[in-house]
């Protein structure tokens, strides 16, 4: 009938311009393409579970660390942080999960096609955020800059979002000083569960690492909008510019026994060995563990709380 | 041959036929194409019911799962080191929402005086059993009942993919009563998750050291996968405690197994109150 109205030709091109503005107008009109969810906003952490402990200064536990990351953590001495030009070096990528902060999380469409190009995660005063490319670039060459944030590309992927982090600069996995190379690499994923975003990372380092360090930490979606971007202002704090940069020597690190004592906890744990994340270690101190003394002050206070000794 | 010049009106009637037409190529085309990925336009955990209208040839949870989360799995360390792999100090309840009402339990928790009751098994309920280091062996015991045990106080969960809430009469028992759901990724893409809300529980701890939850208390949980860098796989249990009597809000905590290859290193050992 089409044919015998507007003749073979007529008819033909427009069921071929049909064709394609449909196919246009069904990809514009997705809100929500197929195993994806809403990422961006303003992610509250749930502070129920415990990353870095209590930041007491030689706190290694849960992580599988070689004898040299063991080493070099020992000669760490947290004043580092107080000279003047390291006082906004901040965090790598891995303090995305191990900081205290929440997320804010944006979206960056192309302005031409609307596809997404990528997602932010907003800086805070001491990290300096993320940019997880969605674009499908190649990550840079081996030689490219490293930075503390490093380069990441993502994709979805089983419901997830996927993310592979390279080109971290050498800097720390945790604020006790275990250091992380920059030969590490992060994989991510970002899962979500109703108001519930749960960020995995593995974290590999063929220097500082015998085996990943996997964190997965929680977040609540949050009305209020979160910004934690303060400006990092140097301030005095006690070095001077020209003195020595604060370490311990070998063996000299007056902190090494703080946390075992504070806890009852076992040295090797503390120090970062691999076989105290697997449960045939329990089974090993079971007969010699002594459980520390009842908790009499500030027994529930969540976050980084440090239960000190007294004088 | 060349067609005779129509009159004013039938060009006119032409053109609002192929108008229409162009109309109509655009509605069909583009209900086609969003076919599938129309329905992730308000996506929606797939129930098993949904399943069942699916697909006539297998219906069954099991047959339909989008993910495999069969075999062997060994708890992975490294978060709450402290509270899970060694006994806290008694009255710590760090991190945990606690309620008034709990603090009396906490300060007052007395493990050889659970152990003398028969309830060395209170840290190995379904509101801590995921927590607990230990390896977990998770099967199907039929087609539609997921089985998780764990070797850690030798525990033993049933999932049930069954609508509804469970309507059992029985006594509440440690690891309650699991109703399991696959939410699946939509197509074309693959992948899910498994949901489960276990309820009917018996009164136990969220921690070893006695902090504690109620039998009115409900556990919901996702169960996801992921894979590892080097080829292993990873469980993610997300797990979100409610209490209305011993927690002020939902508590939650995501811990991660890696995958084994066999169950050499299964080794079940009974519940203790005291490690």
């Amino acid at each position: 009938m089409l044919i015998d109205l507007v003749g073979p030709r007529a008819a033909l091109g427009l069921v071929i311009v049909g064709l394609a503005g449909a196919v246009v107008f069904a990809q514009a009109g997705q809100s929500v393409l197929p195993g994806r969810f809403e990422i961006a906003g303003s992610w509250n952490p749930l502070g129920t579970e415990d990353v870095q402990n209590d930041s007491v200064p030689v706190d290694y536990l849960g992580l599988a660390m070689t004898d040299e990351a063991r080493a070099r953590a020992l000669s760490y001495d947290e004043s580092q942080k107080s000279m003047i030009e390291r006082q906004c070096q901040g965090w790598g990528a891995a303090y995305a999960v191990l900081g205290p902060f929440g997320l804010r999380i944006s979206t960056q469409p192309d302005a031409t096609t609307n596809r997404i190009v990528s997602y932010t995660i907003d800086a805070w005063e001491d990290w300096n955020g993320m940019t997880i490319w969605m674009d499908g670039r190649p990550h840079p060459s081996e030689h490219a800059l490293h930075t503390q944030a490093g380069f990441t590309t993502g994709r979805w992927e089983g419901g997830a979002l996927a993310a592979h982090t390279t080109h971290v600069k050498a800097g720390f996995i945790r604020k006790t000083g275990v250091p992380l190379s920059d030969q590490a690499t992060i994989d991510w994923r970002f899962f979500r569960h109703g108001d519930v975003l749960t960020v995995l990372m593995v974290a590999r380092d063929p220097i500082y690492l015998v085996e990943p360090e996997i964190i997965s930490k929680g977040f609540r979606l949050s009305q209020a909008a979160l910004d934690y971007r303060d400006p990092c202002v140097p301030s005095f704090e006690g070095p001077e510019p020209g003195d020595p940069v604060p370490h311990y020597a070998p063996g000299q690190n007056p902190f090494v026994n703080e946390f075992v004592e504070l806890y009852h906890l076992p040295r090797e744990a503390v120090l970062g060995y691999r076989e105290t994340l697997y449960p045939e270690y329990r089974k090993t101190i079971k007969d010699t563990y002594v459980p520390p003394p009842p908790c009499t002050a500030d027994c529930g206070v969540a976050g980084n709380f440090v239960r000190r000794r007294g004088p | 041959m060349r067609r005779p010049a129509a009159p004013k009106r039938e060009g006119r009637r032409r053109v609002l036929v192929a108008i229409a037409a162009l109309v109509l190529t655009l509605a069909a085309v583009t209900r086609a194409l969003s076919g599938p990925r129309g329905e992730a336009d308000t996506p929606r955990p797939t129930s098993l019911s949904a399943q069942r209208q699916g697909s006539a040839s297998s219906t069954s949870a099991r047959d339909t799962a989008p993910i495999d989360l069969t075999g062997y799995w060994v708890s992975y360390v490294t978060e709450n080191w402290r509270y899970r792999m060694v006994t806290p100090a008694k009255g710590e309840y760090r991190r945990i929402p606690a309620s008034p009402a709990a603090l009396p339990i906490i300060a007052a928790w007395d493990p050889a005086a659970d152990e003398r009751a028969g309830e060395q098994c209170k840290s190995y309920g379904a509101g801590a059993i995921m927590s607990v280091p230990g390896r977990l062996h998770i099967t199907w015991q039929d087609a539609n009942t997921l089985r998780i045990d764990t070797d850690a106080g030798t525990q033993t969960r049933l999932v049930r993919f069954t609508d509804g809430a469970p309507a059992s009469t029985a006594p509440p028992t440690w690891q309650g009563e699991s109703v399991g759901r696959w939410e699946r990724v939509p197509a074309p893409d693959t992948g899910g998750s498994l949901s489960v809300v276990t309820s009917r529980l018996r009164a136990g701890y969220l921690r070893k050291n006695g902090v504690p939850y109620s039998d009115r208390a409900t556990v919901s949980e996702h169960f996801d996968v992921a894979p590892l860098p080097d080829g292993g796989q990873l469980l993610l249990v997300n797990t979100t405690v409610e209490d209305p009597v011993y927690l002020n809000g939902p508590y939650i905590v995501s811990p991660h197994f890696k995958k084994e290859s066999d169950g050499s290193r299964w080794d079940p050992t009974p519940c203790s109150s005291t490690w």
